[in-house]
């Protein structure tokens, strides 16, 4: 049968959660050893990674590696993958719904003319191959169920913290096999200059398990160091709500909702953010949501897995000081 | 230079959805519609290129992708905010396609329009896939840059330097020109349309082509040329009743703290 192939994205030498999170689900949509699992990783010296995709369920991993694939290049990436879906005939080719994932799905999905499903959050898969995908759309208002007309080469994208990886297994006899690389070089191309890392080398909103977010109630970016403060001692990202980016309390990166970022966290908590529909759309599908306001008719309480009504400035440093206590304790 | 944008009508974010009956979209009568938040920094971007050059040419490109929509009205508000024309892709048989379809549709009128840069909104906040962009760069074979947030054009050397979002930085990328660029938030801070702009953009063209003009086969768009077909929509799951945990801010803490190790497992 066709195989599942799952790229597994990597930055700075680092293989990202969200590629095993992909793997482990294509694993969980085929019957064991019905369709073979093959991962592929790209890079300028990534040999090293590919015994980790092969110990959370790929029986093979290609791995496409040269000095010139240092930065990530949507033209080059998908030119390797193009041939390696040529070739291989797969029935979907599954990444994480990155930066460097939802830029790299659609230029795929247009070459190989094939069906396209971005930031999935649930899938079926059925014996023919073809899949049943759920994508939230409308800022995570509706979500629609949608299915290729051609169970081949369906390119999907899953959000990342939503799949879990499998356990790892100990990889006895992995296959690696060496693409070889072969771009156009008649092409005019994209290319990446440089990275420049954000500042204090802070924890990725998107990939956070836990995230705490600051709105319009801190009345003054100061005070952003008391969400600072029990992020660190939970160990989480700090977010944003439109509000205080707009007031430019943080820079946009921070910001969760409509217009910024989109989070799955296993735990949100909402500080002074009085949860207006476009911050929702960001953060509705966390699993656990804690929301700290004055206003007890604050739309946040509404989504709001807990809620404590009162003063953050209060609220919110014992919170840090009884975490700490947890976490020492 | 020689700029277009390609803008969407999209639905008022702050909008209440209801599932149609057919149960695959939702109901569009009594929706407000306005010009997708995204596309707003593309035209903004656009207008500021040019008139920094101080020549130029800024047109608007928007295709109705379904019978409810009023794409005219995004197209003006695009010509009220300064662009110069404006070219509404409309045909029956463009309707209930998806992202590829919708590219080439672009794509095919884009090769009957000359630029230098083309510009869209990073994603369309109906869809949320924010794929149309890359594909129609795809479909040209000129290169992209998406979720760009600063971007500096080089009419000398014709290319352009980006910096686009990733996790935890940014990227800075040069491409060649003609390269399409899709714009994020941070880019610039969108104009709105003055009066005069408004009664100005009545004056303005606004073409309409049709699939022949775009020169396509009614089976390679809409609903018959998709990949992608929506099988059903529907509402979210509805999150599990929350608890307001009560008490003073002392126990109340206490508590919370509890519940999100021994009951949550959170922490």
């Amino acid at each position: 049968m066709n195989p599942i192939l799952v790229f597994c994205e990597q930055r700075d030498g680092r293989l990202k959660k969200v590629g095993l999170e992909a793997l482990g689900e294509a694993c969980r949509l085929t019957k064991p050893l019905e369709r073979e699992i093959i991962a592929v990783v790209i890079g300028s010296s990534v040999s090293a990674l590919a015994q980790e995709p092969a110990r959370h369920g790929a029986s093979r991993v290609l791995v496409a590696e040269d000095p010139t694939l240092a930065y990530y290049s949507s033209e080059i990436y998908s030119t390797i993958l193009t041939e390696v879906a040529i070739r291989l005939q797969p029935v979907a080719i599954v990444m994480g719904a990155t930066a460097m994932g939802k830029d790299l799905a659609p230029k795929l999905a247009a070459r190989l003319t094939s069906a396209l499903i971005q930031d999935c959050v649930a899938l079926e898969m059925d014996t023919d191959g073809s899949l049943l995908a759920t994508r939230p759309m409308y800022g995570g208002k509706l979500h629609a169920v949608v299915k290729a007309k051609n169970p081949l080469m369906q390119i999907v994208t899953v959000r990342p913290n939503v799949f879990s990886p499998l356990e790892p297994q100990p990889a006895s006899d992995i296959l690696v096999e060496r693409l070889t690389i072969a771009v156009n070089g008649t092409r005019p191309i994209a290319r990446v200059r440089e990275t420049h890392k954000t500042a204090g080398g802070r924890k990725e909103l998107t990939e956070a398990s836990i995230i705490v977010s600051g709105g319009r109630g801190l009345k003054g970016p100061e005070h952003f160091t008391l969400i600072e403060e029990l992020a660190a001692a939970l160990g989480a990202a700090v977010g944003a709500s439109r509000a205080a980016v707009d007031a430019g309390w943080k820079p946009h990166s921070y910001q969760v909702g409509l217009t910024g970022k989109t989070v799955s966290p296993q735990l949100y908590i909402a500080c002074g953010i009085s949860g207006a529909i476009q911050h929702q759309a960001g953060m509705s599908s966390a699993r656990t949501i804690v929301a700290i306001n004055n206003n007890p008719n604050a739309p946040i309480f509404k989504l709001a897995s807990y809620g404590i009504i009162g003063d953050l400035f209060e609220v919110v440093p014992l919170l840090t000081e009884e975490v700490k206590k947890l976490k020492t304790g | 230079m020689k700029i277009v944008v390609c803008v969407k009508q999209v639905p008022a974010t702050e909008s209440k959805l209801r599932i149609s009956k057919n149960g695959t979209e939702i109901e569009r009568a009594g929706l407000s519609f306005i010009l997708n938040p995204y596309d707003e920094f593309a035209v903004e971007e656009a207008l500021q290129i040019k008139e920094r050059l101080g020549h130029g040419e800024v047109t608007v490109l928007s295709m109705r992708s379904h019978g409810a929509q009023k794409p005219e009205e995004a197209l003006r508000t695009c010509l009220a905010m300064g662009a110069d024309k404006a070219v509404l892709l409309s045909d029956p048989a463009f309707e209930g396609g998806d992202s590829y379809t919708t590219a080439l549709v672009l794509a095919e009128s884009l090769r009957r329009l000359t630029f230098d840069l083309l510009l869209f909104g990073k994603q369309a906040v109906d869809d949320d896939a924010g794929a149309v962009g890359i594909q129609v760069a795809e479909l040209l074979g000129i290169p992209h840059v998406a979720v760009v947030n600063k971007l500096e054009v080089n009419v000398a050397t014709r290319t352009i330097l980006a910096h686009r979002q990733i996790e935890g930085g940014i990227e800075a990328v040069e491409a060649p020109l003609p390269s399409l660029i899709t714009c994020q938030k941070g880019l610039n801070e969108p104009r709105y349309p003055s009066l005069p702009g408004i009664m100005k953009a009545k004056q303005k063209p606004l073409e309409t082509w049709n699939r022949e003009m775009v020169g396509l086969e009614s089976e390679t768009v809409g609903a018959a040329g998709a990949k992608l077909k929506v099988v059903r929509v529907e509402l979210p799951p509805a999150r599990p009743a929350g608890r307001m945990i009560p008490g003073d801010v002392a126990a109340a803490v206490k508590e919370l703290v509890r519940l999100l190790h021994e009951e949550a497992n959170a922490i």
